[in-house]
């Protein structure tokens, strides 16, 4: 992993290396990294890999630095933190038991939030904070799978469409082209409806048709990156396709498709509390998008229960701000010309 | 010694030529740059020169490519995907196999993959859709009578979140770092991050349930005949609720599009040369940033519509408006799979000719573009 992107730097000293006539030192340094053959002759040994770390932990700690001066995007990572505690720690905080409707028959149905129903009950007489805290596992895992999936394929088709010309790259642009047209909600919504009911379908209907605009990224990146130098030696060296995609491209559309991740995962919860809202959710299992749908069954908007509506809408708002705040800050770190603005 | 060295980006041929990075179909025109200045040769931007019929020949072709996708996903998703549509019905309610064969041959369950779809082709040209398992309906009669109400909501709503989306963009540019400028951007991040139907749901429960200003549901009161003037009102009153929430949920984009856009422009010469000539602030804005700044937005907007429109899905759900988004909530619970498939069919359409006439406006907008 350690010296990976240096491959580029290492094939550049290598004809050096080889030409280099003191026989000992290359062999003192076999273990070593090439790039240290050529310039160990006066200097002591230096180690490549420990320089590289040492610019690795520099560059973090800068990147720190950049993200810790950004108040809203530490107060967002600070909120995401919790959301993601309560949702890991759930069943210890408030065990199953406690959602099951069975044991709930002393406990007053659509109690206001007051000191003993800190965010009221529903109208199975259910503690919404319970509720809130269940549903923060199905709305954040939905969330991080679904971008995890459409990142995946939004980079190697972006990837694709960068660097592959001709006919094959035409017909990817063209399929890039179509996801971007239609809304990923409209074909989530198909899909969903039409595959089993359950929490995978929503994550794969959200993954399979929010990646275009990861796509498109990852391609304008692929092509402004494929005509820089070092590329064109890398092929003039006889690097095929595979070489050029994996140890050039992707490492150099990482940084982008990283910062967009956590971008795309609001966007994703938000889908996903569509998807359930619509009534294509998993009804067995808690979500934000679930409770808001009950709370819609019963029409609690319009009869005074505005706990029931209110709570479950601001638990999505503050985890997919959060979201939005970090990503911003990733994205200004990764892209100095954005910091201005 | 007369053969050229360069190969200049020369009028392109017949469809399919435009320029060399661009091939068939091209891109949709200059969507904003996120990644900042320095892209060479992407194709994303729009293609200098070449003459008016290719570019509208690849953009018809683009969007005809589209429509065949529309077409084919439809019919795989619907009939494909779910296996046996009938079983599945059997499944929800008791059903005799006598009862389950008659309802094969009636959807044409029966006959061969190939001839359903011959069949289902020949239906969309023809404009027949099927029969909506629950309005027992053709589903071509339903989209025509739900159609009407769909457009007069996410074009109102469109509208006004243009008209609002820009402006507040270009002031909040102008200003940049003002306090305008933060609480324009800091609210429009709010209304970005919350499911649209929870915003509707709460402006429901404000205006029509605690303050009863407002009607909660439908598009007319029963009874009240609809070009009447009291039937117009009516109506407006039944808008408002809706509009607001597709606003708001889709405006931010609009403003943010627009801020970065005339950010951009700012830092250009030529403004500076207007206010060597002695212009105002306002005028230099007015006159000079802003029609350069609107050129990018105008696609990125029009872009946006496709995701207005699906945002209706949600809005008419909450507010029982009666269009096609509830049509497409009321297939979801039913299960109403042909019901499903003709709003997926027709709003798909819809947006891609949106699309398409999106980079039609664009190449009249654009000057560079224009000349040849």
């Amino acid at each position: 992993m350690s010296d990976k992107p240096t491959t580029a730097e290492a094939n550049a000293s290598a004809p050096n290396a080889g030409t280099t006539p003191n026989a000992t030192t290359a062999e003192a340094n076999a273990s070593a990294s090439n790039a240290t053959t050529a310039s160990a002759r006066q200097t002591p040994v230096i180690d490549g890999a420990k320089l590289v770390r040492e610019r690795r932990l520099n560059n973090a700690k800068k990147n720190w630095s950049l993200f810790r001066s950004d108040i809203p995007a530490l107060v967002g990572a600070i909120v995401l933190v919790f959301f993601i505690l309560i949702a890991i720690f759930a069943p210890l905080i408030a065990p199953a038991s406690m959602l099951d409707v069975t044991k709930q028959l002393d406990v007053p149905r659509y109690a206001p939030p007051s000191f003993a129903h800190p965010l009221g009950t529903d109208d199975l007489g259910r503690e919404l904070w319970i509720r809130i805290l269940w549903g923060a596992r199905v709305s954040i895992l939905v969330g991080v799978a679904a971008t995890v999936m459409s990142m995946v394929i939004g980079t190697v088709m972006g990837l694709a469409a960068g660097h592959f010309g001709g006919f094959f790259g035409a017909i990817v642009m063209r399929i890039i082209d179509f996801f971007i047209v239609l809304p990923s909600l409209l074909l989530a919504i198909v899909l969903s409806s039409v595959l089993e009911r359950g929490v995978f379908t929503i994550v794969v209907a959200i993954g399979l048709t929010s990646w275009a605009s990861t796509a498109r990224i990852v391609r304008s990146q692929t092509l402004s990156v494929e005509s820089r130098l070092y590329i064109e030696r890398a092929r003039i060296l006889g690097a095929g396709h595979r070489h050029i995609l994996f140890k050039h491209m992707l490492p150099a559309v990482m940084p982008l498709v990283l910062a967009n991740t956590t971008l795309t995962v609001g966007s994703a919860i938000i889908a996903e509390s569509t998807l359930s809202f619509l009534g294509l959710g998993d009804t067995s299992k808690e979500s934000w998008g679930t409770i808001l749908k009950n709370s819609m069954d019963i029409s609690a908007a319009t009869s005074g229960y505005w706990w029931y509506v209110l709570t479950p809408g601001i638990a999505i708002l503050l985890v997919v701000l959060a979201f939005t705040m970090v990503g911003r800050a990733f994205e200004a770190i990764i892209n100095p010309a954005l910091r201005s603005r | 010694m007369t053969t050229p060295t360069h190969s200049y980006p020369g009028p392109a041929g017949g469809p399919g030529g435009g320029d060399p990075a661009g091939g068939p179909g091209g891109a949709d025109p200059g969507a904003p740059d996120l990644l900042g200045p320095g892209q060479p040769r992407d194709m994303d931007e729009p293609p200098k020169g070449g003459s008016f019929l290719g570019y509208l020949l690849r953009k018809l072709g683009g969007a005809l490519t589209s429509m065949i996708l529309v077409v084919v996903l439809g019919f795989f998703a619907f009939r494909m995907l779910p296996g046996d549509p009938v079983l599945k019905i059997a499944k929800e309610r008791p059903m005799s196999p006598a009862q389950i064969a008659e309802l094969r041959s009636q959807y044409g369950l029966d006959k061969p993959v190939i001839v359903q779809f011959w069949d289902y082709l020949v239906g969309i040209f023809t404009g027949d859709l099927g029969e909506s398992y629950v309005y027992r309906k053709p589903v071509s009669a339903l989209i025509v009578d739900y159609l009407g109400p769909t457009l007069l909501l996410t074009a109102t709503a469109a509208v006004i979140a243009i008209g609002l989306g820009l402006w507040l963009g270009q002031l909040s540019a102008w200003r940049r770092n003002s306090l305008f400028d933060k609480v324009a951007s800091s609210t429009s991040l709010v209304f970005w991050s919350v499911p649209t139907f929870w915003l509707g749901l709460i402006l429901l429960m404000i205006f029509g349930g605690t303050l009863q200003w407002l009607p909660t549901g439908g598009m007319i009161t029963p009874g009240l005949d609809p070009w009447s003037f009291a039937g117009i009102i009516d109506v407006i009153k039944h808008l408002i609720l809706p509009v607001i929430t597709m606003v708001a949920v889709v405006y931010a984009q609009f403003l943010m599009v627009m801020r970065a856009s005339l950010i951009e422009e700012m830092s250009e010469d030529y403004l500076t040369t207007a206010r060597a000539k002695g212009l105002t602030e306002d005028e230099v804005r007015k006159k000079h940033a802003v029609p350069n700044a609107l050129l990018p937005t105008v696609t990125v907007v029009f872009m946006h519509i496709g995701g207005l429109i699906a945002g209706a899905v949600t809005v008419e759900a909450v507010f029982s408006w009666p269009g096609l988004g509830k049509l497409t909530f009321e297939a979801i619970s039913g299960p109403d799979l042909p019901l499903l498939q003709g709003t997926f069919v027709v709003f798909s359409a819809i947006i891609i000719v949106m699309n398409l006439a999106a980079d039609i406006v664009y190449r009249f907008l654009d000057p560079r573009v224009r000349r040849a």
